[in-house]
């Protein structure tokens, strides 16, 4: 209840904010530019509306959260209207989940309005809507979610300008962390590989919730590589979330 | 009389610096408030006043020591059901507007949502913010921060309301209708804990007090019992008599128009002056017998630390 509470004034603080409202039409302006890419390009057209159109959505999609996500927090403790909310009958777990959904329930929304940017796009071109784009969007959401318990992670300690820094660090880490998992099949067995293998668990591997190339290719995607991703993103998600409530939990607010 | 909020031996420390270094900075506070009491916690700046609070409300964790509210530990959110808080310069949610802040709070305490809207209306009538109800909170002054505040302190009907400063930014005739709600509250059967430096205040609605200096509580306990109700001087202004006259029976303090005021420390020369002026005629404007105040009190604790 007391989770609800604060999400909801979450989500309504951040639909007040003016950053979301640049964000989302730079993601709808970036969505249309596929357009004119379609028309300079040879070969299907709509492979390229698809295509640009989903990693802009994943893009913008990501900066909203870590731009967001990273304030909400710190906001909080710099305006000191943490106190009020403290001294109220609830546990700083609530608090932080609470923030944690309200953000959440904020980049549903946004995700939505930008996929009927998306759709609508599509729509105009071939003529059909094509709601197998809808699987690329869902685990672009799964992202986001990961992405804002990072966020949030990074905002119950550190300012907004590094916690934004080390979220977007875990963007692209995440993005590239698959070049080791190639790395560990090609060198031999040995203490490096062992050491590679590490690394490639704690890191996270955001390509896990990339089925873009899929879905606009029109390729199968085995049933058992999605129910991996969504286990992979909640677990990831609960691991961050609670190391974010551990660093709250016994922190003075001074 | 049941103890409402009970803190003892609370010590807290901060680190310090770029190379943390440990400093004290409350040194073994105890104290106890009792049921439907005004209850004053004064201290210089930096004495240990927000800290304290902050300690009671759980934003901050005390390294040692027990504080109780209602007879429960104080991070239980049981105990802080009947607790109102109103924080120093309260900065608040500035993209609602009065109604929508003092919405959230009161859902807060899971207040059901007719309930709410009736409870909201009266608040926002009782610190005089009625018509600004559907205005941004960004565009409040000070003062009406401060309304707004004390507002959603009371949001919950508590029995224990904690004030930091509930009187600074506002203007006279604000003060006055904040103290008449303070006032008000006690006359209601609630417990108010005060923290402020504006004493004339506290000495004007405060049962008991707690002077705080440095970390630790130097004085405490019913103001009557602190400060004496023995006449300290008496500040007469009279015309008609020379400085000459007078010298010997008191302190001299300032003649202007040909009013002269003294200041007379021992009640037999205040006699020997009343008949002075009888006899040669002169006129006696006032006489004001000055008893110590709080703030006496307040300045002889903290100079003698």
């Amino acid at each position: 209840m007391t989770i609800k509470v604060i999400a909801l004034n979450t989500f309504k603080e951040a639909v007040r904010d003016r950053i979301l409202y640049l964000l989302l039409f730079f993601a709808a302006l970036s969505i249309l530019v596929s357009r004119i890419l379609a028309l300079l390009t040879v070969g299907d057209g709509a492979k390229i509306i698809k295509d640009v159109g989903l990693a802009s959505i994943s893009f913008f999609g990501a900066l909203m959260a870590i731009l967001i996500g990273t304030g909400l927090v710190y906001k909080e403790i710099e305006k000191r209207t943490i106190f009020t909310l403290i001294s109220k009958p609830m546990r700083r777990h609530e608090f932080l989940l609470g923030k944690f959904f309200g953000l959440v329930l904020t980049l549903l929304v946004m995700l939505a309005l930008m996929s009927v940017i998306f759709l609508a796009l599509v729509f105009f071109h071939t003529f059909s809507v094509e709601w197998k784009m809808l699987l690329a969007i869902l685990y672009i959401f799964i992202e986001l979610i990961l992405i804002t318990a990072v966020a949030i992670l990074f905002s119950s300690f550190s300012t907004p300008i590094l916690s934004s820094l080390f979220s977007l660090c875990f963007y692209l880490i995440g993005h590239f962390s698959w070049s080791l998992e190639t790395l560990i099949k090609k060198i031999p067995a040995g203490i490096f590989k062992v050491l590679a293998q590490i690394v490639y668990t704690i890191l996270p591997d955001l390509e896990n919730f990339n089925f873009k190339t899929e879905v606009v290719h029109g390729l199968t995607i085995p049933p058992q590589v999605l129910l991996y991703s969504a286990a992979y993103g909640f677990l990831y998600t609960v691991f961050i979330l609670s190391l974010a409530i551990l660093v709250f939990r016994r922190r003075d607010f001074i | 009389m049941k103890t409402v909020l009970a803190i003892e031996n609370v010590h807290k420390f901060f680190k310090v610096g770029f190379i943390p270094k440990k400093k004290e900075i409350l040194k073994g506070v105890s104290f106890a408030v009792a049921e439907s009491e005004i209850f004053g916690y004064l201290g210089p700046n930096g004495a240990g006043k927000t800290t304290t609070l902050k300690c009671i409300l759980g934003l901050i964790f005390p390294d040692r020591g027990k504080i109780e509210i209602f007879g429960q530990p104080h991070l239980e959110p049981r105990a802080k059901e009947r607790l109102g808080f109103l924080p120093e310069n309260p900065y608040f949610y500035d993209y609602l507007t009065a109604r929508e802040f003092l919405d959230f709070y009161a859902q807060l305490f899971r207040v059901k949502k007719d309930e709410r809207k009736e409870r909201v209306a009266s608040l926002l009538n009782l610190v005089g913010m009625d018509r600004a109800r559907d205005l941004q909170l960004r565009k409040f002054s000070r003062g009406m921060l401060q309304r707004i505040g004390l507002a959603q302190a009371l949001v919950n009907e508590p029995s224990l309301v904690l004030l930091d400063e509930p009187l600074g930014g506002l203007d006279p005739l604000g003060r006055k209708e904040i103290r008449d709600i303070i006032i008000r509250l006690k006359a209601e059967g609630k417990t108010v804990f005060l923290c402020s430096h504006i004493l004339q205040d506290i000495e004007m609605i405060c049962d008991r007090v707690a002077i705080i200096v440095d970390g630790k509580i130097l004085s405490q306990g019913p103001l009557t019992d602190l400060i004496s109700e023995k006449i300290l001087f008496t500040e007469i202004t009279l015309s008609g008599l020379a400085a000459k006259d007078l010298a010997g029976l008191g302190e001299s303090l300032s003649a202007h128009g040909g009013r002269t005021l003294i200041k007379v420390f021992h009640e037999e020369k205040i006699q020997e002056i009343l008949d002075l002026v009888k006899n040669r005629n002169a006129k006696i404007h006032s006489l004001i017998p000055r008893t110590q105040t709080l703030e006496d009190l307040f300045v002889e604790v903290v100079k003698s630390q």
